[in-house]
């Protein structure tokens, strides 16, 4: 038994619970370092992955209730080696974040935290569906708790709000989830088992697989969130603390988009290909509505909000162009998103303590001067928002559309407009944050040494990987090829044990270079 | 005159396999005699110890007797089959709740200790003849050893006038239902011309058809009076007045020992006398897990006492058990009773710290008596926290695994729609499960903690804010209860074992 990834997956929430047992001193510190340990694992990870191995690496798979068919399945593979890392890389500088500051309950607040790592860790390594689903679960505990402890405004009408979207989604996706493995054991004759491999081996009639998406589809959706089903978006970043929003925001809300392509694509193929209009649609509307809402808004905190919206609709865009380079550009930009919406929420934790605790851009403007540290690394992000070529979000949606221009024209073309939207909002919200008048309440000069060793290795990382993208593009060809397979194969008519044929239309990497 | 002695001859008993059943209501007489003794240390320490000393040898014998007899024993009256001693199990343990819960409470000084005690073993004694009844006689004599006690304990702090409302509608309405389901006996053995379960069995589709209307009532009756012992809407009406009303050691006794008790014999009743029906009972028992779902989870959303909402969450839970028994299998079977176990420690948890906050805040038991508890009590707010939480069916908890376990059941057993309505049901609860959570922990007023008193006294002496120090036997029945939720949700094997010799005793079950 390899226990590499359960230590990956529980030394978070072991450090926290530790932290909360010793002293304040000791136990900040250690909280710390779970999160730093655990991002170094990943990066071995990252370095010692086969990227000309099929399937999944450092499995562990061990009967946890033989009862329910439910395994204790983990493994690493192209698709969730660089959510890992995201996951890894954020949580540092969240944790530290919440460690330096005065924080109330502080112990409380970081056992929270490395609960909340550990979940969503544990969602992205599990194999098996019931074990995905507990940890999709999961997440929302530790989540409820730093929302609604530590919030700010109206704290526990948002937090109830957002648990209660998010749980309803995923509820019904316990429903189908027990469904799906139920059917298909009685399906196929097998032995009730919840194994994503397994599940994508047998897949069920049609008609079932229709109905099991559509609950499937709706928990990943309110999850990431798309629009129609992102009513709890706003009350949310308004209430939540920033370490928590970055969590939440860069982190969580790749779990439902992952999701789509690790669950979704391979069991329910048939279904995918049959909705894959419906979901378009709704990445579309995302994207537009997205970005339109995102330069109206006076909060950054809404920008972000807002622009989440559109950016998790283009990664959408990518998973249901049903097309190995869509799916690898939503990777790629699930990644980049992160990063960049990571560092975009430290310089507005810093820029709000700036502005004397205001919300609002117009307090905050013509911090430029004062903090050209500042000032810079947000230029560098703001460009990369807005997918400036030499960003990776560059790579990344060109990937996505790529995708979406071989068989969807129509769905890639609207999405374009979202690139040019994007860059209207993100100078809007640089420009109106950094320059403008000076705030009334700016007061104090350029970026802490503290807020700045957290905020400089999140944009070195955004540059390096606009720089060097083959880092992940290498590494996430050969398993986004093997989820989008079979449904690519139904959406090109033909039967499903087919491999793609070698002379259909395919880009290789270099050639969008 | 041989003859006449051999007729006279009592059945043959098998005492061992009897022992539980003998435990509990021997342990009654022992309770009621050692209480004759004037004297504090009986009064406050024999008494209690005895009661306690009683169920725990009941818990043994079952232990020891598991997976208990497949054939009745005592003339084919009482099955001690796995079910049951599952049953008496967890009734005991609830027992063993209620008697250490109620240690400090002035109800059971104004009841008598001797009263008390000896009722909540008789009645424990009830629940298992009542599982374990193989024959319509005894199931009616087990309902109302059950019951008859159950009333009288609601009742039992005299000079509370909530408390006698309760006791006083739980015996209006419990007797309905008694009565209700006798009537239902009574159709049934007129159109088997049996008392005995598997003779009825045998009977239906021989010599009674399976349309016949007088058995069909009764089979209606039957369902029906059981539905108001295990708070199944629409006959659940009593049970938020009666919760709040009754002592709350009691009522955390009573919410899931009734419930087990209720569900086990209808397991018995639909799968072993009623199994040629199935096409009848099961989707009216559809009809009612699902009503019993929506409206335990929606009456709940509105209350604010403590009890009430525990009370309408139970009638929810109701609801979901039932769905387990709707599907007529071996798994719907397992599931049921898995989930009764994990509900028996997350409610437990849950009453226990209602109990010790009741006593000490100005609020009783509204919600408002957990404001920043977070804070002022991280004991008593943790194991509050596990049990709304795995009442709702958060993962890492043991009402995670059994819902999945329900959920898995239906839709095996052809009723999809029914882990759709579990789901649904779940989503409601969380509006008012996510309240409770929110008060302990989400308040914004600060909180001064005065200095603690050390002591609560037994009667109602209510002090600002309490020291979970001065009430450990109430923190550690918490604190045991959320730690068992929790290590059950992680590790549900040792629960998985115990559930699955239950099917052996119903060779019926798809």
């Amino acid at each position: 038994m390899d226990l590499g990834l359960s230590f990956l997956v529980f030394l978070p929430v072991a450090a926290s619970l530790l932290a909360a047992l010793l002293p304040a001193r000791i136990g900040r510190a250690v909280a710390i370092a779970g999160a730093g340990v655990a991002l170094g694992y990943v990066a071995t990870l990252i370095s010692e992955f086969d990227s000309s191995a099929a399937g999944l690496q450092w499995v562990t798979d061990e009967a946890w209730i033989p009862e329910l068919g439910i395994r204790y399945q983990l493994g690493v593979d192209g698709l969730n080696l660089f959510l890992l890392a995201l996951t890894a890389l954020l949580w540092v500088p969240a944790t530290i974040w919440a460690a330096l500051r005065e924080t109330e309950r502080q112990k409380l607040f970081l056992f929270h935290m490395g609960l909340a790592e550990t979940a969503v860790l544990g969602a992205f390594v599990a194999q098996d569906l019931a074990l995905f689903v507990l940890f999709f679960d999961l997440m929302l505990v530790p989540f409820y708790f730093l929302i609604g402890g530590w919030g700010i405004g109206d704290r526990v009408a948002a937090t109830i709000k957002f648990v209660i979207y998010t749980l309803v989604g995923s509820l019904l996706m316990l429903a189908a989830a027990v469904a799906l493995g139920v059917l298909t054991a009685s399906n196929s004759g097998n032995e009730l088992t919840f194994s994503i491999a397994e599940l994508a081996a047998n897949p069920l009639p049609e008609g079932t697989q229709q109905w099991l998406f559509l609950l499937f589809a709706f928990a990943f959706l309110v999850k990431a969130p798309a629009f129609p089903f992102h009513g709890w978006v706003v009350d949310t970043y308004r209430a939540t603390p920033i370490p928590v929003l970055i969590c939440l925001s860069a982190v969580l809300s790749k779990v439902g988009v992952y999701a789509f392509l690790r669950v979704v694509l391979p069991v329910l193929p048939d279904a995918s290909v049959h909705f894959q209009d419906l979901l378009l649609v709704f990445a579309v509307f995302s994207i537009l509505y997205g970005s339109i809402l995102a330069f109206s808004q006076s909060e950054p905190r809404l920008v972000l909000a807002y622009s989440s919206i559109a950016q998790l609709g283009f990664i959408t865009l990518g998973i249901f162009a049903i097309d190995d380079l869509g799916a690898q550009g939503a990777v790629m930009q699930m990644v980049n998103h992160g990063l960049v919406v990571g560092a975009l929420l430290i310089v507005i934790g810093v820029l709000t303590a700036r502005a004397g605790g205001s919300a609002t851009m117009e307090q905050m403007g013509g911090m430029a001067l004062r903090a050209p540290v500042l000032a810079t690394l947000f230029l560098i992000v703001a460009l990369a928002t807005l997918a400036m070529p030499g960003s990776p979000n560059f790579v990344g949606e060109i990937l996505i559309l790529f995708g979406g221009f071989e068989d969807k024209f129509a769905f890639a073309a609207v999405a374009s407009i979202g690139v040019a939207l994007a860059a209207v909002y993100g100078i809007r919200l640089f420009q109106r944050s950094m320059h403008n008048r000076v705030g009334p309440g700016v007061e104090g000069g350029d970026i802490c040494r503290t807020d700045l060793a957290l905020l400089a290795p999140l944009v070195a990382v955004i540059v390096a990987l606009g720089v060097y993208p083959q880092l992940i593009l290498e590494r996430t060809d050969a398993a986004t090829t093997a989820q989008v397979t079979a449904a690519e194969a139904i959406a090109d008519g033909e039967p499903a044990t087919a491999a793609r044929p070698d002379d259909s239309p395919h880009f290789e990497i270099s050639e969008i270079e | 005159m041989t003859d006449l002695l051999a007729a006279a001859k009592s059945p043959e008993i098998d005492y061992q396999a009897l022992a539980p059943v003998l435990a509990t209501a021997g342990g009654a007489l022992v309770v009621l005699l050692a209480s004759l003794f004037a004297g504090r240390f009986v009064q406050r320490a024999l008494v209690p110890a005895l009661t306690i000393g009683a169920l725990a040898v009941a818990i043994v014998f079952c232990v020891v007797n598991w997976p208990g007899e497949t054939e009745p024993v005592v003339a084919g009256a009482l099955a001690m089959d796995t079910l049951t001693l599952l049953v008496t199990v967890l009734c005991c343990i609830g027992g063993i709740v209620a008697v250490v819960l109620a240690l400090r409470d002035g109800a059971v000084e104004t009841a008598g200790p001797g009263e008390y005690h000896t009722l909540l073993l008789a009645s424990v004694a009830g629940m298992t003849v009542l599982a374990s009844a193989e024959n319509l006689v005894t199931l009616f004599v087990g309902l109302e050893l059950l019951s008859i006690p159950l009333y009288v304990l609601c009742a039992a702090s005299v000079r509370d006038r909530r408390s006698l409302e309760s006791g006083l509608k739980y015996l209006v309405i419990g007797s309905v239902g008694s009565a209700t389901l006798l009537y239902g006996l009574a159709f049934v053995y007129g159109a088997t011309a049996s008392t005995d379960l598997g003779s009825i069995a045998a009977a239906i589709g021989d010599t009674v058809a399976v349309g016949d209307p007088l058995l069909l009532a009764g089979l209606g009756l039957v369902v029906v009076g059981l539905a108001f012992k295990a708070s199944v809407a629409p006959f659940h009406q009593w049970t938020p007045d009666v919760y709040q009303g009754a002592p709350t050691a009691v009522t955390a006794f009573m919410a899931v020992t009734t419930k087990v008790a209720a569900l086990a014999v209808t397991i018995r009743l639909t799968a072993h006398a009623f199994g040629g029906l199935e096409a009848e009972w099961a989707p009216a028992l559809a009809a009612l897990a699902t009503v019993t779902v929506i409206v335990g989870n929606v009456g709940a959303l509105t209350q604010r006492s403590l009890k009430r909402i525990l009370g309408w969450s139970g009638v929810a839970q109701a609801g979901y058990m039932l769905a387990g028994v709707v599907v007529g299998t071996e798994l719907g079977l397992q599931a049921t009773m898995f989930y009764l176990s994990a509900y028996l420690a997350m409610n437990v948890a849950a009453f226990a710290v209602v109990v010790a906050r009741e006593r000490v805040s100005e609020h009783g038991d509204d919600i408002e008596s957990l404001r920043d508890l977070g804070r002022a009590a991280p004991l008593l707010a943790w194991p509050m926290t596990i049990a709304m939480l795995a009442l709702a069916g958060f993962p890492a908890t043991a009402g995670f695994i059994g819902k999945f376990y329900l959920i898995d059941a239906v839709v095996a057993g052809d009723y999809a729609w029914l882990g759709i309505v579990i789901v649904v049901g779940s989503m409601i609860s969380l509006g008012y499960y996510l309240r409770v959570v929110a008060a302990m922990w989400m308040g914004r007023g600060e909180v001064t903690v005065g200095d603690p008193p050390r002591t609560v006294r037994a009667a109602e002496g209510w002090s600002p804010e309490a020291d979970p120090r001065a009430q450990p036997e109430v923190v550690a029945v918490a604190v045991i209860a959320a730690a068992v939720t929790v290590a059950l949700g992680i590790v549900p094997s040792p629960l998985f074992d115990v559930v699955r010799d239950l099917a052996a005793g119903f060779p019926g079950l798809g």
